[in-house]
């Protein structure tokens, strides 16, 4: 019985830290190339989440099968937020590309509270409910130990993305062009590389990402709002710095492992302190190793 | 550049502060001291507009001004017209000290209704305290609201329309014992709400006197979206009936996950759950075999509530109303009486009558204040069929 217990309640943290790996991935890869903490991805990730429900629901009312209403709610998702995401980078961030770190990175906080309020306005601040989609499904494993499709669908959907992510990044012409950016902003410039497309293909995969992660989410918790995207968040930012913000699987272990901590606190009955030592954990290994578990040592330019 | 700038600056500051004067001296000159001068009689709502519990504050708005057309409509109140002035407190404790300020500073409100939840309307406490202005709040359940925890001393300008917490919980662990015959409960309590907390101790302390057990008790926080770790804790437990007093926005999220993993045990809460929006997040199926307590019932065929439904419904295009909207209406109607039993919207007249209010008629029953201004009434107890509340039993003090 205490051995399933465990592993019961190892399936439901990595269940919940597939989720914090999702929106980890876009943050991770928005940082890794132009160094900027995007605080607007977890608000990238609540419009993915509302356009999604509204898609799911006008398909659904269309009568199309259940599949394909989840396909293309992703997909149409995926796309507005990666218009959106280019939007706000055009909008909010190139004009201040060549000021201090410290007021792109106020201004992606400003932009993270336009997007709550005008949610806000739109929708109004009350928790909607957010259809299945897919029925659930009850998996039972050795007795008593229970996964449900959704659970499985999750991970699946993270390890998936993250692998395409890894190639796009590391095979690619454009991939190619983005860790070039990255390098060196300047000297990609003399390259011949377009630099302003390089940033806007980054952010479109970013939000991209974040708008498929709020479309899970929604489909698991059955519940959005517009303030939906800050606890998230701020969650998935502790698990990509856990994992060396800028690393792409660091982004997925980091996640995992922020999951299955929060639960295991949970699990042994000490609910009320389960951010306390997740935060802990964190604090811990930025002391041990101030670039997170998968972080690249930083060689200071001399 | 600069220059001009700083004009624009200087001109614009100095510009709001002769605004400001202005617009307190106009208030001055009309609100007077309250009685004389002005031609209607204005009471504060300090609601939650918008924010996490923003279906509670909508509910006692629509309530609230259905009491000041009805007062209004008869005639008013010593021959003046009622006038509600809302203010949003976004569900935030600070926001509602700010807002309470507003309309006492401002506005020159008589009296002050809000807020719904224990927490923000503990955020309103100490303004209507040391300004010396009665506060009714709807539905705020935490006998720490008129009673000051520290000291153990009445907040002598703190009211409330609700029954309290020690009442609720104990309503429930009685209906655990006896109706649904458990032995054994669970207690999961939002840690980041006073209200939560407080309905926690009670059902303890009676379900524990009534023989039962508390097998386990667990918390979450407002926000939490994935609740299955803690479940499972729960399942393993495997208690009779589990207690959840919470607000509607995380009880369905719980209900619908424990159901998922099937725990089929019945759920109970207080008032919290008391929104639509329970029943759109957790889904009708999920909330078989779940109760809550709550101050009144639509269905409820007494002919006051009779009354106040249609009234209710007929101004909002026939929507029913929920216990939110109850105690808003019958924060106001408190308010009234005081001011005709007192003959002034002097606030220690004002406060003195409310102190006396006694056998008085209202849509959730008929209300006699207690010496810690809380009401004496009845409590129903409600089941969810098909995602519906329906009346199931009505339990008097």
């Amino acid at each position: 019985m205490a051995m399933e217990y465990f592993i019961q309640q190892l399936i439901n943290g990595i269940s919940v830290g597939s989720i914090y790996a999702l929106i980890a991935l876009g943050y991770t890869m928005v940082y890794g190339i132009i160094k900027l903490i995007n605080f607007a991805h977890g608000d990238v990730f609540m419009v993915g989440s509302f356009i999604g429900l509204y898609s799911a629901r006008n398909l659904a009312n269309a009568g199309l099968p259940p599949v394909l209403v989840l396909l293309l709610s992703l997909v149409i998702s995926m796309t507005v937020s990666a218009l959106l995401g280019i939007s706000i980078e055009r909008l909010a961030y190139k004009p201040l590309r060549k000021a201090s770190r410290i007021a792109v990175l106020i201004t992606a906080i400003g932009v993270s509270f336009l997007l709550e309020y005008t949610g806000v306005a739109i929708v109004g601040p009350q928790a909607q409910g957010f259809p299945e989609i897919l029925n659930k499904k009850q998996y039972t494993l050795f007795g008593s130990i229970q996964v449900d499709s959704n659970q499985i669908m999750i991970l699946g959907t993270t390890i998936v993305l993250m692998i395409i992510l890894q190639f796009i990044v590391h095979r690619t012409k454009i991939g190619k062009a983005m860790r070039a950016v990255s390098y060196d902003m300047e000297a990609a410039r003399l390259m011949g590389i377009n630099v302003d497309r390089t940033i806007s293909a980054t952010f479109a995969i970013g939000s991209a990402l974040a708008a498929a992660a709020g479309v899970i989410f929604g489909m698991t918790y059955n519940s959005v709002d517009p303030m939906m995207g800050v606890l998230p968040g701020l969650k998935a930012f502790v698990a990509a710095v856990l994992g060396g913000i800028g690393s792409i699987p660091g982004a997925l272990v980091g996640g995992l492992l922020l999951g299955t901590v929060e639960t295991e606190v949970s699990s042994l009955g000490y609910s009320s302190w389960r951010d306390g030592v997740a935060f802990a954990v964190l604090i811990l290994i930025l002391i041990f190793k101030p670039s997170g578990l998968f972080g690249k040592n930083v060689r200071e330019k001399v | 550049m600069k220059k001009i700038g700083a004009i624009i600056m200087t001109t614009l500051l100095a510009g709001s502060l002769l605004a400001g004067c202005g617009n307190n001296a106009e208030n001055n000159a009309s609100g007077g001291s309250g009685n004389s001068g002005g031609d209607t009689i204005k009471i504060g709502a300090d609601l939650e507009l918008t924010g996490g519990q923003a279906s509670f504050g909508d509910s006692a708005l629509k309530g609230a001004q259905l009491a000041v057309k009805e007062i209004n409509d008869a005639g008013g109140v010593l021959g003046k017209k009622l006038e509600l002035i809302e203010a949003d407190n976004a569900s935030k404790s600070e926001e509602a000290t700010r807002a309470a300020q507003k309309l006492i500073t401002t506005n020159k409100v008589v009296a002050i209704i809000g807020s719904t939840t224990s927490t923000n309307t503990l955020g309103i406490v100490p303004v209507a305290q040391e300004k010396g202005i009665p506060l009714v709040s709807s539905s705020a359940t935490n006998p720490k609201v008129t009673v000051d925890e520290r000291s153990g001393e009445l907040n002598e300008w703190v009211f409330r329309a609700s029954f309290i917490d020690p009442f609720q919980g104990e309503v429930m662990a009685n209906f655990a014992t006896d109706t649904l015959g458990a032995k054994t409960a669970v207690i999961y309590t939002d840690t980041s709400s006073d209200y939560s907390k407080g309905l926690q101790t009670f059902f303890e302390e009676t379900f524990t006197k009534n023989g039962g057990t508390i097998v386990s008790q667990e918390s979450y926080q407002q926000k939490d979206s994935d609740f299955k770790a803690v479940l499972t804790r729960i399942k393993e437990a495997n208690p009779d009936v589990i207690y959840l007093p919470g607000y509607y926005e995380e009880v369905g999220k719980i209900i619908k996950q424990a159901r998922e993993m099937g725990i089929t045990v019945p759920f109970m809460g207080g008032d919290g759950w008391d929104s639509p929006q329970l029943a759109e997040i957790a889904g009708a199926e999920a909330l078989e075999n779940t109760f809550m307590s709550n101050h009144y019932s639509p269905e409820d065929t007494a002919p006051e509530v009779k009354s106040f439904v249609d009234a209710f419904k007929a101004a909002n295009s026939d929507l029913v109303p929920d216990g939110m909207a109850a105690l808003g209406y019958d924060a106001v109607k408190l308010i009234a009486d005081a001011i005709t039993r007192a003959d002034s919207t002097e606030p220690e007249k004002l406060r003195d009558a409310l102190a006396a209010t006694k056998d008085l008629q209202l849509a959730t029953g008929k209300i006699s204040m207690n010496e810690t201004h809380d009401p004496v009434k009845a409590a129903v107890v409600l089941k969810f069929v098909d995602g519906k509340q329906t009346f199931e039993t009505k339990v008097n003090p």
